[in-house]
């Protein structure tokens, strides 16, 4: 497909973006890009980031946004739906964030069915501070404090997010797992999930693989096999829970 | 302007109600829970007149904290109250808001520690809640001695944060939280206290260019320069929010220096000890961030000793001295980290070192 415009909702004093080449999350967040723009959100929307790769995103958009760190971007969210219900509020994190450093936000946001939409980028490892292992490092797979792979012995097997958030989430919840590097896919799920806020049905949450080719220390072609070849056989894209 | 027989916690939440406080994200924990009982009970009956009332027992205090965050910046007059473990975990969201200059407001009854300590009493939380965290101690630290003043500064917590734009605490303690006494409970206009109207961070108006908030930068000479302009703000208010309760010290020889249900005792103690002839005074910081410095070094000049009394072991002797710096005067100590200082222990220290 071509390449579809810069969204409205960028910010142009902040273009180009921070990540690195290659990063995933670009292409994420011009996708989200379009989704506001498509459910004409901005003006009523808070965009909150975490601490890691995604506190590049604090003046990504034209958006009010707040940044905070280890996780705790989840619970400010629902602090800011609780006081203010008719917010569009949107929590974007990285794997540590959600699922080891902060994970007791994630679980019990969901348990709650906080009217909230959380983005949780997936790239095996925590990239900001080097590439060291995270929950999802998957098995085998070389990080800074892996050097001879994840081995489950010593460090279990990689986390599901969405499945773990399917197992708590109420009926109503939103809660999918897609890959930045599939358009369509990637699109399809965070506007659903923005409009399950907006429909007020409750919690949605999208885990999105995406490419580090940095930390992964691939090229173009690498990365995108990194995800299509193996991310993908361990963390399958699909929809956990959709009532 | 009525009484009412209240225990520190019920006074806590009557006078967050009294001066409009919106909203509470909260943790449980002894000796501060019932603070949340209170307000889900509020939630479900809010008083005629007052706002919608929100409430979250979250996860846990870093929750609580971050959510209040998010309550402040959607505009809410937010709070939390914790203790201990909690107020430690709480660091983490304070830090934050210090950073932004947020208006949070939080009680803090401390219990004992270190760790999970006792649950019922102690005053080793003071450095925790006036310098905790990785910043600066950017704080409004108020310390009540009474159930009283736990309504009173209440309110006036809630005034001096929207203010001042600082996150804002009143310190206090198990025993004062959980005592049932009289006291006077009292709207804001009774008294002629002017209500600050809290105001959004974020989503003020549809049509407003965005607000992107963070706590990250880029440079150091970028963060060196928001730290410095949050400090200069602060020094400039101190005048007017530092205050401190003197009590027969003009005249006095000895000045008894102590903070929260301890100067209460400190009180009590000065006029024992002039009924039998000695003339003591009490210097009781109600501000132990910013500090009554000025006040603290016209009390203490040309005295002969100054007795701090304190259930810790030098938190607060350290503030003093820190802020007394070159004076001559004496320093005497009474130290009981974890338990209760009575009337008679501080009027025979004094005899004692005298």
């Amino acid at each position: 497909m071509t390449n579809p415009a810069f969204p409205k909702s960028w910010k142009n004093e902040s273009k180009p973006h921070k990540f690195c080449p290659g990063c995933g999350q670009a292409l994420t967040l011009k996708i989200l890009g379009h989704v506001i723009d498509e459910l004409d959100i901005a003006n009523k929307m808070v965009y909150a980031c975490d601490i890691g790769c995604s506190l590049l995103t604090w003046d990504m958009f034209n958006v009010d946004t707040i940044q905070t760190h280890h996780g705790r971007v989840i619970p400010t969210v629902s602090g800011i739906k609780l006081a203010k219900p008719d917010a569009i509020a949107m929590a974007f994190l990285g794997d540590g964030g959600g699922y080891a450093i902060g994970a007791q936000h994630l679980v019990n946001a969901a348990m709650r069915n906080d009217n909230i939409t959380v983005i949780l980028i997936n790239n095996a490892n925590y990239a900001m501070t080097g590439g060291q292992y995270a929950p999802t490092t998957m098995i085998d797979q070389i990080t800074d404090t892996t050097p001879n792979g994840r081995k489950a012995e010593a460090f279990g097997s990689p986390i599901h997010g969405p499945e773990m958030v399917g197992q708590i989430a109420a009926p109503g919840a939103y809660i999918a797992r897609t890959t930045s590097n599939n358009y369509e896919d990637c699109k399809k799920k965070i506007k659903k999930a923005l409009q399950n806020q907006i429909d007020k049905k409750g919690f949605s949450f999208v885990e999105i693989l995406s490419m580090c080719p940095v930390n992964w220390k691939t090229n173009a072609q690498e990365s995108l096999d990194f995800i299509d070849k193996n991310m993908v056989n361990i963390f399958p894209l699909g929809e956990n829970k959709n009532d | 302007m009525q009484k009412e027989f209240l225990t520190g916690n019920e006074a806590i939440v009557k006078g967050v109600l009294a001066c409009g406080g919106q909203m509470l994200t909260g943790y449980p924990i002894t000796p501060t829970t019932e603070i949340i009982h209170y307000w889900a009970e509020a939630q479900i009956n809010p008083p005629a007149g007052g706002p919608k009332l929100k409430f979250l027992q979250t996860e846990d205090e870093m929750s609580a904290g971050f959510a209040m965050i998010g309550g402040v910046l959607a505009g809410q007059k937010a709070f939390s109250a914790t203790a201990g473990p909690g107020n430690v975990l709480m660091q983490d969201a304070f830090s934050m808001a210090e950073n932004l200059r947020l208006p949070t407001v939080a009680f803090i009854n401390q219990r004992g520690g270190p760790s999970t300590g006792t649950v019922i009493y102690s005053q080793q939380e003071l450095n925790l809640t006036c310098f905790g965290g990785n910043g600066e101690g950017l704080r409004i630290v108020y310390s009540a001695s009474s159930v009283q003043e736990m309504y009173d500064f209440a309110i006036k917590a809630f005034n001096t944060a929207w203010k001042y734009r600082f996150p804002t605490f009143v310190l206090s303690d198990g025993y004062s939280a959980k005592t049932s006494i009289e006291i006077e409970t009292y709207s804001p206009e009774e008294k002629n206290i002017e209500i600050i109207p809290a105001e959004a961070y974020l989503l003020k108006d549809e049509t407003d260019p965005s607000v992107n908030l963070r706590n990250c930068y880029n440079l150091e000479t970028e963060l060196n320069k928001i730290i410095i302009d949050s400090k200069t703000a602060f020094d400039a208010i101190k005048p007017e929010i530092s205050e401190s309760e003197n009590y027969k010290t003009e005249d006095a020889e000895i000045i008894i220096c102590a903070h929260g249900i301890v100067g209460a005792a400190g009180r009590l103690a000065v006029d024992k000890l002039r009924s039998e002839g000695i003339l003591a005074g009490l210097f009781r910081p109600i501000t132990l961030n910013p500090f009554p410095t000025e006040t603290a070094n016209q009390v203490l000049t040309n005295k002969k000793m100054v007795l701090v009394a304190e259930s810790s072991l030098g938190q607060l002797e350290r503030l003093l001295k820190s802020h007394i710096y070159g004076l001559q005067t004496k320093i005497e100590t009474l130290q009981k980290p974890a338990e209760g200082i009575s009337v008679e222990e501080i009027v025979n220290r004094v005899k004692e070192v005298m």
